[in-house]
């Protein structure tokens, strides 16, 4: 058991395919949400929208931590960049994605010493090897990646490194549902549930879209498998009237979730009280900062870090394609202004964002005109 | 969001007992099992990697049961489709 | 600085140190240029830039990446490879050893392929002003008279021929350079094609109707190329495309299309569909042909694009790669 292969069998992805096809009912259409980036990659990756019935529409979600990443953010983080004797860490991820004034790999280009890391223990590593130099490691992500950080925040404590700081901009992904839930515009059905997220977070956080709005929810693996046989669980839900948690990652997802992961967040950070998500707009509690604690480490607080502000362009439609109100190509710019080569929406930035997915794997490199 | 990949541990370090040699396809690297304390793993474990980081032990026999759950249900479908009379081409194509 | 300046430093590093690594007749005058007979015929020509971190990686170097990669523009253009000019751009305060090491990778690549290497030039920059060594290569092929390759060639129903797996070049050096602390046991595939691509043509000299080595970009951007210049779509059969498991393994790791990765010892080509069978037969006879697999098809539609098809049916578009690969986490 490899884990991997054994979940892309063509037999199996055809048998469970077979039974979709057999249990929707033809008169109904089904809106089912995946809330996660990495769901909506693998949908596209695996050409899962050609194994399943014509009236599953899937929606894809705000789970992506570089597409909600406000350009003000970007700005902020660049700057840091531009100080002397600075080394800007980052994933790769974050290398494309455009600031007021180019890309974090423009920038590189110009002369700012800003690398890529795999992970934020490497920056703590670039950190300690060149200690004339302020290193700071810019974190994206979900819950999945700030458990990372926050081990990566305590050791860099236990090793004294001083020259180490962290641009904290870490989301959970809670609040960014409940404000699609809470839009009157949200006609979405149920929730392939974000997986990873719930490797930490566990299954309980989701039970208030249940509870509260009668809304299945079922938190998925990643590889084709996974991902059907969680659609074929809502669609039971929905013909049984329920609406309830389910957990179909089981071989990795902990109902509880991992407590030590929760453990190090909560030593690490604390909520901010409010933060602004692209296409969403600012969301109450719904992202990290670093806790008083590691105030030294923080490099909001170590810098005057400029706290630019930039209203998301107003063509692009990436609020209502986040909420599932419109698909991506509908978006007027899609495909022509904006394109992975030339993102002006926050959706086409990274290549899990529902409108660089979408062009990727469906739209032929021409302009749609529908 | 998210990439995690399933992988499994080769070998601990003596000396730093936090980091596990991981092994996914041939490909090595060291990854970081302090999330995973409550848990003790040992070599042959297979743990979810994502940035450098083990997030969850992967459970065999929960693997297993899906398979296994899904290879059933693949089968009454494909039976009931017989029955019904209305067929799928060999890719799994619908016609 | 002073051996890029033309005295007697320049003549003592070519006399001393270039000229007997790559001896051989066209070279021997170290004239201006070297002059060499060729009947009359088709003559294909290439340059190449070659800049690559680190100089030495597992199964290669600058020095044989650069021969190599021009080879194999010829040989893909359907060309003998006769003679090849380079020229080099070093870094001043480059370790003689190291040129040196390069220089005889150079001549060792173009040995095997028994091809001159007529002439080149060198110059020194500054420290700073190049990283160490770059390579600028031109190389002059006689094209096979049987050919009649190109986009325009291709028809719906050809298949698409691929030597071998692909992305170990590609992934081996991202590994090399050490920043993302993975190891595999993975070579470069710098190569020769030349010796498939002959076998190739010589089995099925009609059937060949368009070929490409798929270096930066990978398979898929070099298939998006052929799709919009042919006007064709091109399906991709993704469980056939030939894949070491850990080239596959660092691309999950690192959430890298193995499609996009560069391949230096390796080349598509597209053969008329009653050929395809001999035209397999006769690449995979070749001493590192044994991988090669047909992994697609042409189809009308959808036109100008390349689909990738999966085991159950599942169908993805591949889009051309935009900028470099970079590893992402999310």
């Amino acid at each position: 058991m490899k884990y991997v292969d054994e979940f892309r069998d063509p037999q199996l992805i055809g048998g469970v395919a077979r039974e979709i096809a057999r249990s929707v009912d033809p008169h109904r259409h089904y809106r089912i949400m995946e809330v996660c980036g990495g769901h909506t990659r693998a949908i596209y990756r695996h050409g899962l929208r050609d194994v399943l019935p014509e009236n599953i529409e899937l929606v894809h979600g705000p789970g992506c931590p570089v597409c909600v990443l406000p350009t003000g953010r970007v700005d902020d983080g660049l700057a840091i960049a531009q100080r002397d004797d600075t080394i800007l860490t980052c994933f790769g991820d974050m290398l494309r994605v455009p600031g007021t004034h180019g890309t974090p790999l423009e920038l590189k280009a110009r002369g700012a010493d800003i690398r890529m890391v795999y992970s934020p223990l490497d920056a703590l590593r670039i950190a300690q090897d060149n200690p004339a130099k302020h290193v700071c490691f810019f974190a994206i992500g979900f819950e999945t990646t700030a458990p990372s950080t926050a081990l990566t925040l305590l050791r860099a404590r236990t090793l004294g490194v001083r020259n180490f700081s962290v641009f904290c901009n870490h989301v959970t992904i809670v609040p960014g549902m409940r404000a699609i839930l809470d839009s009157p515009d949200m006609r979405i059905d149920g929730f392939v549930g974000p997986g990873h997220v719930a490797t930490v977070i566990g299954c309980r956080p989701f039970e208030f879209v249940a509870r509260d709005y009668g809304k299945p929810v079922v938190v998925a693996g990643f590889e084709p498998l996974d991902i059907l046989e969680a659609i074929l669980l809502i669609v039971r839900q929905l013909h049984a009237g329920e609406a309830r948690v389910e957990n179909q990652y089981r071989r990795i997802v902990l109902w509880e979730g991992n407590l030590a992961a929760l453990r190090a967040m909560a030593s690490a950070f604390e909520l901010r009280p409010f933060f602004e998500w692209r296409g969403l707009g600012f969301i109450s509690q719904s992202a990290l900062k670093l806790a008083p604690a590691f105030a030294d480490f923080d490099a909001e607080v170590r810098f005057r870090v400029p706290g630019v502000r930039v209203t998301d362009p107003k063509a692009a439609q990436c609020g209502e394609v986040l909420k599932g109100v419109l698909q991506p190509a509908h978006c007027k710019l899609f495909g022509t202004q904006c394109n992975p080569e030339h993102p002006v929406g926050a959706l086409m930035v990274s290549s899990e964002g529902a409108c660089a997915a979408y062009y990727r794997y469906v739209h032929r490199g021409e302009p749609v005109t529908a | 969001m998210c990439l995690a990949i399933p992988g499994q541990i080769v070998a601990f370090d003596d000396a730093q007992p936090l980091l596990a040699r991981v092994d996914v396809g041939g490909v090595r690297r060291n990854v970081n099992v302090g999330l995973l304390a409550d848990d003790p793993l040992i070599a042959g474990d297979w743990i979810l990697i994502h940035v450098g980081f083990a997030l969850s032990k992967i459970s065999a026999e929960q693997a297993h049961d899906q398979l296994r759950m899904l290879q059933a249900m693949g089968e009454d479908a494909l039976a009931i489709e017989e029955i019904r009379g209305y067929t799928f081409a060999d890719g799994g194509e619908r016609r | 600085m002073a051996h890029g300046a033309g005295g007697k430093a320049s003549r003592r590093l070519v006399e001393g140190l270039i000229a007997p690594l790559f001896a051989n007749e066209t070279l021997a005058p170290l004239a201006d240029a070297a002059i060499f007979p060729v009947a009359a015929c088709r003559i294909a020509t290439t340059a190449d830039a070659f800049v690559v971190k680190p100089l030495r990686f597992a199964g290669g170097s600058i020095g044989e990446l650069c021969i190599n990669g021009t080879l194999n523009d010829l040989a893909v253009s359907g060309a003998c490879p006769r003679t090849i000019m380079v020229s080099l751009i070093l870094e001043a305060g480059l370790e003689t050893a190291t040129l040196r090491a390069e220089l005889e990778a150079m001549a060792a690549a173009a040995a095997r392929a028994g091809v001159a290497i007529a002439g080149g030039d060198t110059k020194v920059v500054e420290h700073g002003a190049c990283d160490r060594m770059f390579v600028t290569t031109f190389g002059v092929g006689v094209v096979d008279e049987r050919l009649r390759l190109g986009a325009q060639h291709v028809r719906k129903g050809d298949r698409v021929l691929l030597s071998g797996p692909i992305g170990d070049h590609g992934i081996t050096i991202l590994l090399a350079r050490g920043e993302l602390e993975l190891e595999a046991d993975l070579r470069s595939d710098t190569r020769s094609v030349w010796p498939m691509v002959r076998a190739l043509l010589d089995a099925v000299p009609d059937g060949v109707r368009w070929m490409r080595d798929p270096t930066r970009g990978g398979v898929a951007t070099a298939l998006n190329e052929l799709a919009r210049d042919a006007g064709c779509a091109i399906a991709l059969h993704e469980d056939a495309i030939p894949l070491r498991s850990e080239v596959r393994g660092a691309c999950e790791i690192l959430g890298l299309d193995p499609l996009h990765i560069a391949n230096e010892g390796q080349f598509l080509a597209v053969v008329a569909e009653r050929d395809a069978q001999r035209a397999l037969e006769a690449v995979r006879a070749v001493a590192g042909g044994e991988d090669a697999a047909l992994v697609g098809t042409v189809q009308s539609e959808p036109a100008r694009a390349v689909v990738g098809i999966t085991g159950y049916g599942g169908t993805r578009m591949i889009d051309m790669l935009v900028g470099d690969p970079l590893p992402r986490i999310c």
